[in-house]
C-alpha cells in the first residue's frame, strides 16, 4: 500500500447541491418579476398561435358601415377605419412581431457570438479593426439602419430580420468579446495550449459554455429591443406591410385621427406593444438576476 | 465616566453571535463569542479562512454585510455598548476611538482623491482646519515613515506602491488616536520583504501609541511576533486562548496542536518526513453543530466529544481551551505518518538544462527585461525553487519553459538533452506532455463547466494518447494517485473545496507522465493544513515518479520544504543559485539574506534583522550596476553603481552574483545565521 | 456649426470620426448600386471635401442647396433633444441614486423596474398614449410640435414639452440602471467602507466619496445614448410633425433625396463624435486614473 495521506477524511462531494443551472432555474421559478414577464408573453405566444380561432370576428374584414364605433358591447375595442373590429386585431397582432422579432434575435445572437468570439480570442489586429468598425456600426440607431437598408432593398420580412439582426450582432459581439476576454486570460486556456489544443476546440469546448450566461441575458435583451425596432419600423412604414393587424402597423395608419377624439382605434394596439416589451424585459431582467446572484 | 473597572479594557466581547442570510436562513458564523481585550493590549486572532475572523472585526464596527446581523450578545468599547449607540454616537465612536485597517490597500483608498485630502478630512472632523490639518496630515504620514510625504500628498492612490498605500491606510487609522486599533489581515498579499516593513511600523507605533491592537491573521508566525494574547478560532467559536507564547508552545486543543504541526518548520525538508495534516473540513457557515466542532476532526474525539458541546475549561494563568481532553491535546496522534520513502538522490545526467535565457517585453516605448541571462540545471527528481519578490520574474521564467511566451532570441532550453523549440505550437507532442504545470489558483485553472472526468479524461487523451478502455483504467490510477476517488469524477469544479480542486490540477499535470511540472503557488491560495496536504502529496509523487519540480512560491518555508535547489530571483536576474541547503543557511547573497530576515518567525527568536529599505525598481528601468545596489544593506561602495557583479562561484554548485567574496560574506553574517536546526 | 464641428475632428480623434466615415461608405456603396455613375472615391472625396467647406450638394427633390435644410433641421432637433437631455440628466441620475440607497427596499424597486419598463416602449408607443392623455382627453398640450411663427422660448418649451417626454422615458431607464448600479458598486467598495469607518458623517461620506467614483460610468453611457436618441428623434419627430434632422432624413428616405440623405446621416455622425468626445474628455477630467497615467 502506497502511503496514505488523509486516508478517510476527503468528504463525498456535495452532490446535494444543485448544478450551476439548476440554481439559475429555481431561482428563476421563485422571481416574482421572472414569472409575470413570462406569463405576458406566454399569453402574446397563445395569441399569436390561436388567437384567431377565439377572435369574434375576422380581423380583416372591413365594415365600413360600422367604421369607427367606439368600444361597445358586440365591439370591445370598437372598430377603425374600415370597420375592422380592433379587439380581435389587438389579439392576432402579435403574430408577425412574433415572428420577425425572435428569428432576428437568433441571428443577431447567432453572428454576435461568432464574431465575438473570433474577435475575442485572436484579439490584435482583427480585433482592433472589427472593434471599431462595430463602434462605428453601433453609433448608427437603428431605424436609420433600417432606413437605409429598405431604401436599397425593399421592404419584406426578411430585410426587417436581416437588417435587425446583424445591426443588433455588434452589441452581441462586444458583450461576446468582453467576456472572452475576460475568460482567455484564465488559466485553463493556457492548460488547453499546453495539451496543443486548437483554436476551434478552445474556443468552443473550453471558452463558450463559460460565456454562456452573458450571452443568454444578452440576448433576452435583445428580444425585448427588436420587438421595439420592428414595432418601430412598422409604424415608420418599413416593417410588417398591409394588410397584417400588426399592432404598430395599425397605429401607424390610425393615429392621425387621434386629434378627432378616435382614441380606441391606437390606445389598445399601443398598450399590446407595451405589454409585449415589458414582458420580455421583466423575462430578462429575472434572467439576468439569476444569473448574477 | 464610565465604571473604572470596565473602562481598563478596551474591547470587551460578550456572547457575540453573528449570523448571515443566505437563502432565506439564518446561518450563523459566530457562535457566542466571548473576548476582552485590556487596555494597551495587543490581541492576535487566528484561524483558517471561513472561520469567522473577519467577522469579529466587521462587528465592532458595526459595518458588517447587508445580510449580516447581530443575533445575541454584546460588544463594549471602551465600555460603552456599541450596540446600543445610535447612529449620531456610533459615527462619534468610529470618528474617536475605534480604527481599522484592513487587506489590499489598494481598494481602501479613495481612487478619485489625493492622499492629502483623505487626511485632513479625518482632522476637519475633529474641528482642525486648513493649513493646520496639512501639517497635521504631514506629520501622521512621517510618523508612518513614509519617503517624502510631501509629495505623497499631492498624489492618488494608484501612484503609490502597495507598501506605501498600506502605510497611508495605517496613517488614516492612527490619525485620530484611538484606543481601539483592528488590524484585519493587513499585511496579507504584500510581498514578504514589504510586509515586514509593515509589521516593524505597526511594532513601532504600538510603542509609541496608546492603542490597543485586535490583529486578524492566517499566518501564525505574524501573530506570534505581533501579539500579547492569541485566541484561535474555529467554526465561529474561540476554541483556546491565551499568552502567545504558551498557545503556540504548549497549545491545548488539537485543532491548534494540528495547526502547528501543518506548518513546515525549523528548515524542515520533504525527505525528513510528510507534514501532519488536519482530516476533514471546517464545518459549513449555519452548519448545525452537537458536541464539539472539531470532533469529526479530531483523533482524540469520544463519543462524549461527539455528543456533549465542550465549555470553554479555564486552565490558570487565563489559558482557555474549548476541549474535554485539553490535557492529552498534545498527544494527538498524526494524520499522517511522518515517515516517507525519500528519493535518492541521483548522479543521472540533467532533465532540463536552461541557458542564458532572456525575456524583453515592451513597456511604454522601453525594452523591460522580465528575465534576464538566466542559466539553470535540474535533474530528474529534483526541485527547483524560485523565490523573490513580485516582478523578479518567476513566473515569466515558468513560462518561457512551458513555451506559453516566447524567450529572447539566442539562449536554449534543453530538455533531456534536445534542444525545445521556443513555442509551444512547434514543440513536438512528447515534449509538450513532458512540461507541465499546476497554477497558483484552480479556480482559474479549472474549467467550471467541465466535469472532473471530462478535465481528466481530455488531458489523458490528448497527453497521454489515450483512448477507450487504457484510458478509463489509467483515469482510475490517475484519481487514485492524487487521492480522489470516483464520486470525485461526476462533479463540476465549483462542488469540491480547494484542496480537492488543487488534486484535480495535479492530476491533470501528470497526465501524460510530465518529466517537469512547474508549480507556481500552488498551495498560497489554500489554508495551512490544506497546504500540508498537497505538499505531502507534491513529494510523493516527487518520489514515486522521479518527476522534477520548478517549485515557485513566496513562502520560503514551503519552498524550503520541498527544494532540493534554489534560484533567488531579483529584478529578472539569478542573484544567487545552489543547493537549497546552501542558500538557506548561508552564507548567501544580502538579497537573499534580506528575504529570509523578512519571514516571521514561529517561534520569535530576536535575531538582528535586515530590513530592505525603498521601492522595488522598475524592471523598465534598472539600477545602473548591481540592480539591488538601491536597496542592499551591504553595499561596499562605487562599484556597486557602476559595474554589474557576476553570477560567480562561491562554492561547487553555489553561485552568487555579489561584490562581496565569499569569505567577507560568510564572516558578516556569521552571527545572524545562527538557526536553530 | 456642422462646419466648425466637421473642421475641428478629423485631425483630431481619428476613432471617433470613424463613426462618421463608416456611415459614409455604407451610404456610398448604396448610392452606387442606385446607379450613381462617377467613380466612388472621387465622388466621396469632393463629396467630403465639400461638406467639409459647408456645401452638402443640391436637393434632388427641392432643386436647392441642403445646407440651409440641414441646418435648420439640426437647429429645431438640438432644441428638442436639449429639453429632453436637461429634463433626463438629473432626474435619471437622481433616480439611480435614490434607489441604490434604498438598495433593495419598495422605492428601489419601484425605479428599477419602472425605470425598466418605460425604457423598453418604443417611442412612439409612449407618444401615443401621451398624446392621448395630455393631448387629447385633458388638452393641456399640443399635439403636434411645431409651434406658431415668432414663438418664443417659452412658448417654444411649451410646444417641445410632449415630444421630449418620450424621449425622457427611453433614456430615464438607462441612465437610472447605470447610475444605480454605480452607486451600488461604489457603496459597497472598501472605500467607502473606509470613509464611513473615518467617522464621516453620511451626507459627506455620499457626496465626497461615492458619487464622483459612482458617477464616473454613466457619463460614458449618457454619451452614447446619443445614438439612440437621434433614431427616436426620427420616430418621435415624425409622430408629431416635427421639423428636425430626423423627419428630414425619414423623408429623404422616402423620397430617395440621395444628397440630402447623406448630409443628413453624415450630420447625424458628426454629432455623434462630438458627443463621444465629450464624454471622453469630461471622463478623463475626472478620474485621476487616466488623468495622470496608470503607470508609477
Amino acid at each position: 500500500m502506497s502511503a496514505t495521506d488523509t486516508p478517510v477524511s476527503l468528504p463525498t462531494p456535495d452532490t446535494a447541491q444543485r448544478s450551476p443551472w439548476g440554481e439559475v432555474l429555481h431561482s428563476l421559478s421563485r422571481s416574482g418579476t421572472f414569472l409575470t414577464g413570462l406569463a405576458i408573453v406566454v399569453f402574446w405566444i397563445v395569441c399569436a398561435l390561436f388567437g384567431q380561432h377565439f377572435v369574434p370576428y375576422d380581423p380583416l374584414a372591413s365594415d365600413i358601415i360600422n367604421a369607427l364605433t367606439p368600444p361597445a358591447a358586440d365591439h370591445w375595442f370598437g372598430t377603425d377605419q374600415l370597420g375592422r373590429d380592433v379587439f380581435s386585431r389587438v389579439i392576432v397582432g402579435s403574430r408577425d412581431i412574433l415572428t420577425v422579432a425572435p428569428l432576428a434575435t437568433i441571428l443577431a445572437t447567432i453572428a454576435g457570438t461568432a464574431l465575438g468570439l473570433v474577435i475575442g480570442y485572436f484579439r490584435g489586429i482583427v480585433d482592433d479593426i472589427v472593434s471599431r468598425v462595430l463602434e462605428a456600426f453601433m453609433a448608427i440607431p437603428v431605424v436609420i439602419i433600417a432606413l437605409l437598408a429598405i431604401v436599397a432593398l425593399g421592404t419584406s420580412k426578411i430585410t426587417v430580420i436581416v437588417v435587425i439582426g446583424l445591426s443588433f450582432a455588434p452589441i452581441i459581439a462586444r458583450t461576446v468579446r468582453s467576456a472572452v476576454l475576460a475568460e482567455r486570460e484564465l488559466d485553463y486556456v493556457a492548460a488547453a495550449k499546453l495539451r496543443h489544443e486548437g483554436a476551434l476546440h478552445t474556443m468552443f469546448v473550453e471558452i463558450l459554455p463559460n460565456v454562456i450566461p452573458p450571452i443568454l441575458v444578452e440576448t433576452t435583451v435583445r428580444l425585448g429591443y427588436a420587438i421595439f425596432a420592428v414595432a418601430t419600423l412598422s409604424f415608420m412604414g418599413f416593417g410588417i406591410q398591409p394588410p397584417s393587424p400588426d399592432w404598430g402597423l395599425s397605429i401607424s395608419s390610425n393615429y392621425g385621427m387621434i386629434g378627432g377624439g378616435f382614441w380606441w382605434t391606437v390606445l389598445f394596439d399601443a398598450l399590446a406593444i407595451a405589454s409585449l416589451v415589458i414582458g420580455v424585459n421583466l423575462v430578462a431582467d429575472g434572467v439576468h438576476g439569476a444569473f448574477n446572484d | 465616566m464610565t465604571d473604572p473597572r470596565q473602562a481598563t479594557n478596551a474591547l470587551e466581547l460578550k456572547d457575540l453571535s453573528v449570523a448571515y442570510r443566505v437563502g432565506r436562513r439564518n446561518r450563523a458564523v459566530l457562535r457566542n463569542v466571548n473576548l476582552t481585550i485590556k487596555a494597551g493590549e495587543a490581541y492576535g486572532l487566528v484561524g483558517e479562512s471561513g472561520c469567522g475572523k473577519s467577522t469579529v472585526a466587521l462587528s465592532v464596527v458595526r459595518y458588517l454585510p447587508r445580510n449580516g446581523s447581530i443575533t445575541g450578545g454584546s460588544i463594549a468599547l471602551d465600555g460603552k455598548d456599541v450596540m446600543k449607540l445610535d447612529a449620531e454616537a456610533l459615527r462619534r465612536a468610529r470618528a474617536d476611538s475605534v480604527s481599522m485597517v484592513y487587506q489590499d490597500p489598494g481598494k481602501a483608498l479613495n481612487p478619485s482623491l489625493r492622499i492629502g485630502r483623505q487626511l485632513t478630512e479625518i482632522f476637519e472632523l475633529a474641528g482642525i482646519t486648513g493649513q493646520a490639518a496639512e501639517d497635521k496630515a504631514l506629520a501622521m504620514l512621517n510618523r508612518v515613515r513614509i519617503s517624502d510625504p510631501a509629495s505623497v500628498m499631492q498624489r492618488y492612490p494608484h501612484q503609490l506602491s502597495g507598501g506605501m498605500q498600506q502605510r497611508v491606510a495605517i496613517a488614516m487609522a492612527l490619525a485620530n488616536d484611538p484606543s481601539m486599533l483592528i488590524l484585519d489581515e493587513p499585511t496579507t498579499g504584500l510581498d514578504a520583504t514589504v510586509e515586514a516593513e509593515v509589521l516593524d511600523l505597526i511594532a513601532q507605533l504600538r510603542r509609541e501609541l496608546s492603542a490597543s491592537i485586535l490583529f486578524i491573521s492566517h499566518n501564525l508566525a505574524v501573530v506570534a511576533n505581533m501579539c500579547d494574547r492569541v485566541g484561535v478560532l474555529y467554526a465561529g467559536m474561540l476554541v483556546e486562548e491565551g499568552s502567545t507564547r504558551d498557545v503556540f508552545n504548549d497549545p491545548r486543543h488539537p485543532y491548534t496542536v494540528a495547526l502547528l504541526r501543518c506548518l513546515p518548520r525549523g528548515g524542515q525538508r520533504k525527505d525528513q518526513g510528510r507534514l501532519d495534516t488536519i482530516p476533514g473540513f471546517l464545518p459549513g457557515i449555519g452548519a448545525n453543530i452537537v458536541g464539539c466542532a472539531f470532533a469529526d476532526r479530531c483523533a482524540l474525539a469520544t463519543e462524549r466529544c461527539r455528543a456533549e458541546p465542550p465549555p470553554l475549561y479555564e486552565l490558570g494563568d487565563g489559558r482557555l481551551s474549548r476541549c474535554h481532553y485539553h490535557d492529552k491535546a498534545q498527544s494527538l496522534p498524526r494524520a499522517t505518518p511522518a515517515e516517507i520513502a525519500a528519493a535518492q538522490p541521483k548522479q543521472a545526467p540533467p532533465v532540463l538544462q536552461v541557458e542564458g535565457l532572456n525575456k524583453t517585453y515592451a513597456s511604454h516605448g522601453r525594452p523591460l527585461r522580465a528575465v534576464k541571462d538566466v542559466s539553470v540545471s535540474l535533474r530528474p527528481g529534483e526541485t527547483l525553487g524560485l523565490v523573490g519578490e513580485s516582478g523578479s520574474g518567476k513566473t515569466t521564467f515558468a513560462r518561457l519553459l512551458l513555451g506559453l511566451v516566447p524567450p529572447d532570441d539566442g539562449g536554449s532550453i534543453e530538455l533531456e538533452g534536445k534542444k525545445l523549440a521556443p513555442r509551444l505550437a512547434s514543440r513536438t507532442e512528447d515534449q509538450v506532455k513532458a512540461v507541465q504545470i499546476v497554477f497558483q489558483n484552480p479556480d482559474s485553472a479549472l474549467n467550471r463547466s467541465h466535469s472532473i472526468r471530462h478535465i481528466l479524461s481530455r488531458a489523458l487523451k490528448r497527453l497521454g494518447g489515450l483512448t477507450g478502455k487504457t484510458l478509463d483504467t489509467r483515469l482510475e490510477e490517475l484519481v487514485r494517485s492524487v487521492r480522489l476517488t470516483d464520486r470525485h469524477l461526476v462533479v463540476k469544479p465549483r462542488q469540491l473545496s480547494g484542496g480537492l480542486k488543487q488534486r484535480v490540477a495535479i492530476a491533470r499535470a501528470f497526465a501524460g507522465d510530465p518529466r517537469i511540472v512547474v508549480c507556481d503557488e500552488p498551495t498560497s491560495a489554500l489554508d495551512v493544513s490544506v497546504q500540508a496536504a498537497i505538499l505531502n502529496l507534491l513529494a510523493d509523487l516527487q518520489s514515486r515518479q522521479d518527476v522534477s519540480y520548478i517549485f515557485i512560491s513566496h513562502d520560503l518555508g514551503v519552498v524550503r520544504y520541498l527544494s532540493d535547489k534554489i534560484a533567488v530571483l531579483y529584478l529578472g536576474r539569478i542573484m544567487e543559485f545552489g543547493p537549497s541547503e546552501a542558500v538557506f543557511s548561508g552564507p548567501h547573497h544580502p538579497y537573499t539574506e534580506a528575504l529570509l530576515s523578512a519571514v516571521p518567525k514561529l517561534d520569535r527568536t530576536e535575531s538582528a534583522r535586515i530590513r530592505l529599505d525603498g521601492e522595488i525598481p522598475s524592471a523598465a528601468n534598472p539600477p545602473t550596476g548591481c540592480v539591488f545596489h538601491t536597496r542592499c544593506p551591504r553595499k561596499i561602495g562605487a562599484i556597486c553603481e557602476t559595474q554589474e557583479p557576476e553570477l560567480a562561484e562561491a562554492q561547487p554548485g553555489h553561485t552568487i552574483r555579489c561584490h562581496i567574496p565569499y569569505d567577507e560574506l560568510a564572516r558578516l553574517q556569521r552571527p545572524k545565521t545562527l538557526e536553530p536546526a | 456649426m456642422v462646419f466648425l464641428g466637421g473642421q475641428v475632428l478629423p485631425g483630431n480623434v481619428g476613432r471617433a470620426i470613424l463613426g462618421p466615415f463608416a456611415d459614409q461608405r455604407a451610404v456610398d456603396a448604396l448610392n452606387h448600386s442606385l446607379g450613381v455613375d462617377r467613380p466612388l472615391l472621387v465622388q466621396y472625396g469632393s463629396w467630403i471635401w465639400n461638406f467639409l467647406h459647408g456645401d452638402m450638394g443640391t436637393s434632388y427633390v427641392f432643386r436647392a442647396p441642403v445646407a440651409p435644410f440641414v441646418i435648420d433641421a439640426l437647429g429645431n432637433s438640438m432644441k428638442l433633444a436639449l429639453v429632453a437631455f436637461v429634463l433626463v440628466v438629473p432626474i435619471g441620475i437622481l433616480g439611480g441614486v435614490i434607489a441604490a440607497l434604498n438598495f433593495n427596499r419598495p422605492l428601489d424597486r419601484i425605479i428599477s423596474l419602472g425605470g425598466l419598463s418605460v425604457t423598453v416602449l418604443p417611442e412612439f408607443v409612449t407618444g401615443i398614449i401621451l398624446i392621448l392623455i395630455f393631448g387629447v382627453w385633458l388638452r393641456w398640450l399640443p399635439i403636434a410640435a411645431a409651434w406658431p411663427k415668432g414663438a418664443g422660448f417659452f412658448t417654444q418649451l411649451y410646444y417641445l414639452t410632449l415630444p421630449s417626454l418620450p424621449l425622457f422615458l427611453v433614456l430615464f431607464g438607462y441612465i437610472a440602471r447605470m447610475a444605480r448600479s454605480g452607486m451600488i458598486e461604489a457603496l459597497d467598495s472598501d472605500y467607502t467602507r473606509t470613509a464611513v469607518l473615518k467617522g464621516l458623517p453620511w451626507r459627506m461620506v455620499i457626496w465626497r466619496h461615492v458619487l464622483r467614483n459612482a458617477l464616473l460610468p454613466t457619463i460614458t453611457v449618457i454619451a452614447t445614448q446619443t445614438g439612440y436618441l437621434i433614431g427616436g428623434l426620427v420616430v418621435i419627430e415624425t409622430l408629431f410633425r416635427y421639423q428636425g434632422i430626423g423627419s428630414l432624413i425619414f423623408t429623404a428616405a422616402r423620397g430617395k433625396d440621395f444628397p440630402m440623405l447623406e448630409a443628413g446621416i453624415l450630420t447625424i455622425g458628426i454629432v455623434y463624435a462630438v458627443a463621444t468626445l465629450i464624454a471622453d474628455f469630461l471622463y478623463s477630467v475626472l478620474n485621476p486614473r487616466i488623468r495622470l497615467g496608470a503607470e508609477q
